[in-house]
């Protein structure tokens, strides 16, 4: 949340200088917006489900004990958050640097990959090791193709929303050769990474190896289980925290966010921290990718992540891209993804609906006049989601 | 491969191309408008899912049984789809400036607003095989195809077929295909032959003194994004009334994106929009139809050089472009 008050002059960049007291109270103030604009969003869904002529209420209600009530369908919250945890990470991280990342999708897509690869193609190794190497190259793969659109930012002035969009769909393209099964008679050979086992048309890559298997933490038979993903991705969340606000690396990526200028003055490699911000960004979406390889798919199917990468925008902004914060933005939005199989059963409810709900709490959010507006509530801090003045100041 | 089968692959190569270019160009037409008055849009994909959707969605209702058989006459319920295409795409070009003028949200994230809005929006309401009464129909017929037409007879004379095979491209297209290259050049005339033109490139570069000379910025804006958003309206519409003649869940898989990248690449000017718009259409129409050409080469690989071109492109490695200066900054009003 954006915490801290107009009259502050240096916003951001000195959480520790209010009082406890007027902390707490601006942090709950904080916090009045995006639950005003998730509860919007629902009141607005329900008009909608009302349209359709159902009823909002058994709907919703389903939505809490699909997600929450069944042991099942906590286990499915937790499970759906820890992608978005970490997505919404990646998009959080980069805009506190003045930087949109909307190819966390790629990011993820490339840490998938390479993570079923290494999943698959390194035997021999106890499961530690194996899993340790899986999610580092994961990491990696993804911090190197979030650090392409930073060095061209960095270097060649080429916007980064454009080039991540572009790099998504190379990315979806690249991938999806890797694994494609080739045709029928053998003319175009299959991808490197195909499963030559595979009996069926569909494209995917070999199993991983049971010792790659991200471990469970609680298993409900038969063979649904939570893996251990969710504290990773916790620990990351509180590491990047850690990095933005008690670092001076981060104190700097937050200073090319407030005013590039600026920080060039004071003597920061804004280039370097450009292409640092994007590599870490790609990192975490890498690392997501590879936790839904290991954890959830044991292996690389095209498509089966389909908008983990673009929720991610929306969990960091109704976080207003806070890491802690990230958390629980991403629990809403797992819980709602889990709790749509039941709500579609027990209220005949499309669960579509879901997404049409999370675009209009990203329209709050970002546009949080609307509710305030509405509510009456009196500005506390600054506009809450703004991408920096960055591309006023050249690099 | 023989003569006659090369012909025939490279006819219909091109003709993919076309097909896939249309919405394209008019995607990027949209962006361009609206990026020459000041307001980055990355929420083409969105307005092109809208609309298709509600067009498709407006064919299916009027094509219903207790619809009065006037308004079911094939060219009114199609006008009228087509009208409530292009109405969705300027309302949702227009969310787009509320949002992104009024409420002075990120245009990017506006942006994102609608593509993520869309997407669940046209889910929600999806109808699974909704029937209509057909699409748009062709038109100008290729004289070459009609049995005994005597451009055929010459043809079959001189067994010169060329004339032929350039007619399977130039006639038998859809009115939204012909519109779409009119549109290209009216718009491409209209931004630097007309005071709208000058007016509307001024936003884009420097709104400031555009508002100095006593042009209504704002205004101006809320009408470019309008009159694109039926820009978006129309290649929408293209794709559920003229292409296919039915709707499928996030049929659009990224055109908005390529209309983006287009524009781009075209260095936001109509006519290289239209340019860099067949040039991705040929590329995606490569694509699906390779193996036609008996060239065994994974299709993904191809499907991939036009994003890689967009970044090079915007990279100034190859040429440069140069985007409108203010594009992106809310502009405020003093």
């Amino acid at each position: 949340m954006a915490t801290t008050a107009r009259s502050q002059p240096t916003p951001a960049l000195s959480p520790r200088s209010s009082s406890g007291f007027s902390r707490v109270l601006t942090a709950l103030q904080g916090l009045l917006i995006p639950a005003l604009s998730v509860f919007t969003a629902i009141l607005m869904g329900s008009i909608l489900i009302l349209l359709n002529g159902r009823d909002p209420i058994t709907a919703f209600e389903g939505l809490f004990e699909g997600a929450l009530l069944e042991p099942r369908g906590l286990l499915a919250t937790f499970r759906n958050m820890t992608p978005l945890i970490l997505s919404g990470l990646s998009v959080a991280f980069a805009f506190k640097s003045g930087l949109f990342n909307i190819g966390a999708q790629g990011q993820l897509i490339v840490g998938s990959v390479v993570a079923a690869w290494v999943g698959f193609a390194v035997d021999g190794l106890p499961p530690i090791l194996h899993i340790t190497l899986a999610m580092v190259a994961a990491c990696l793969a993804g911090a190197l193709w979030g650090a392409i659109p930073g060095a061209l930012k960095a270097y060649a002035d080429a916007h980064e929303v454009i080039t991540t969009i572009m790099l998504n769909y190379v990315a979806m393209q690249l991938a999806g050769w890797l694994i494609s099964t080739g045709s029928a008679d053998g003319t175009i050979k299959a991808g490197p990474l195909s499963n030559p086992a595979s009996t069926d048309a569909i494209a995917r890559t070999p199993p991983i190896l049971e010792s790659a298997r991200l471990p469970s933490i609680y298993t409900i038979p038969p063979g649904f289980q939570l893996h251990i993903g969710i504290f990773i991705a916790i620990i990351a969340a509180i590491l990047i925290w850690f990095l933005l606000y008690r670092t001076t690396t981060g104190f700097q990526l937050r200073m090319v966010g407030l005013s590039a200028s600026a920080a060039r003055y004071s003597g920061v490699n804004v280039k370097r921290m450009t292409i640092l911000t994007m590599a870490i960004a790609g990192l975490l979406a890498g690392m997501a990718g590879g936790i839904q390889t290991l954890g959830v798919n044991y292996g690389y199917e095209g498509n089966q992540s389909l908008a983990l990468g673009f929720d991610g925008i929306t969990v960091a902004f109704l976080a207003g891209n806070n890491p802690l914060a990230v958390n629980f933005s991403a629990f809403l939005f797992g819980a709602m993804d889990a709790g749509t199989t039941r709500m579609a059963r027990t209220a005949d409810v499309a669960p579509e609906l879901i997404q049409v709900i999370q675009a209009m709490i990203l329209t709050f959010v970002a546009a949080d006049q609307i509710i305030r507006r509405l509510y009456r509530v009196r500005a506390v801090g600054g506009p809450q989601v703004r991408i920096s003045n960055r591309s006023e100041g050249e690099l | 491969m023989s003569e006659v089968e090369l012909g025939l692959a490279i006819i219909a190569t091109i003709n993919a191309a076309i097909r896939f270019s249309v919405p394209i160009t008019l995607g990027a037409l949209s962006g361009l408008l609206s990026e020459r008055s000041g307001i980055v849009n990355i929420g083409i994909e969105g307005m092109l899912l809208m609309s298709a959707f509600t067009g498709f969605m407006a064919n299916v209702f009027l094509s219903r049984p207790d619809v009065p058989d006037a308004l079911q006459a094939g060219p009114v319920r199609l006008t009228l789809a087509l009208v409530v295409a292009l109405i969705t795409g300027g309302l949702m070009s227009l969310l787009h400036g509320v949002l992104s003028i009024q409420y002075k949200v990120d245009q990017i994230i506006s942006g994102t607003v609608l593509n993520i809005l869309a997407v669940g929006l046209t889910g929600y309401f999806y109808q699974r095989e909704a029937p209509t009464l057909g699409k748009l129909p062709n038109m100008i017929s290729n004289p070459f195809t009609i049995a005994d037409s005597w451009e055929l007879k010459l043809a079959d004379n001189f067994k010169f077929y060329l004339p032929y095979d350039i007619g399977r491209i130039l006639f038998d297209k859809d009115v939204i295909t012909y519109l779409s290259l009119i549109l290209v050049v009216v718009v491409g005339w209209a931004l630097y032959r007309t005071t709208w033109g000058l007016r509307t490139r001024s936003l884009g570069e420097n709104p400031r003194a555009a508002d100095t000379l006593g042009i209504n910025v704002y205004r101006m804006q809320y009408t470019n994004l309008f009159l694109g958003g039926m820009l978006a309206g129309l290649g929408g519409a293209f794709l559920t009334l003229a292409a296919v003649g039915l709707f499928e869940q996030g049929m659009t898989t990224g055109r908005g994106f390529i209309a983006l990248a287009v524009m781009i690449f075209g260095n936001w000017r109509p006519s290289g929009a239209l340019k860099g718009a067949l040039l991705f259409g040929f590329a995606l129409a490569l694509q699906n139809q390779l193996q036609l050409f008996g060239i065994n080469f994974p299709h993904q690989l191809v499907g991939m050089l036009p994003y890689i071109l967009t970044i090079v492109v915007l990279a100034g490695f190859v040429g440069r472009v140069q985007p409108p200066a203010a594009a992106g900054k809310a502009y405020e009003h003093e």
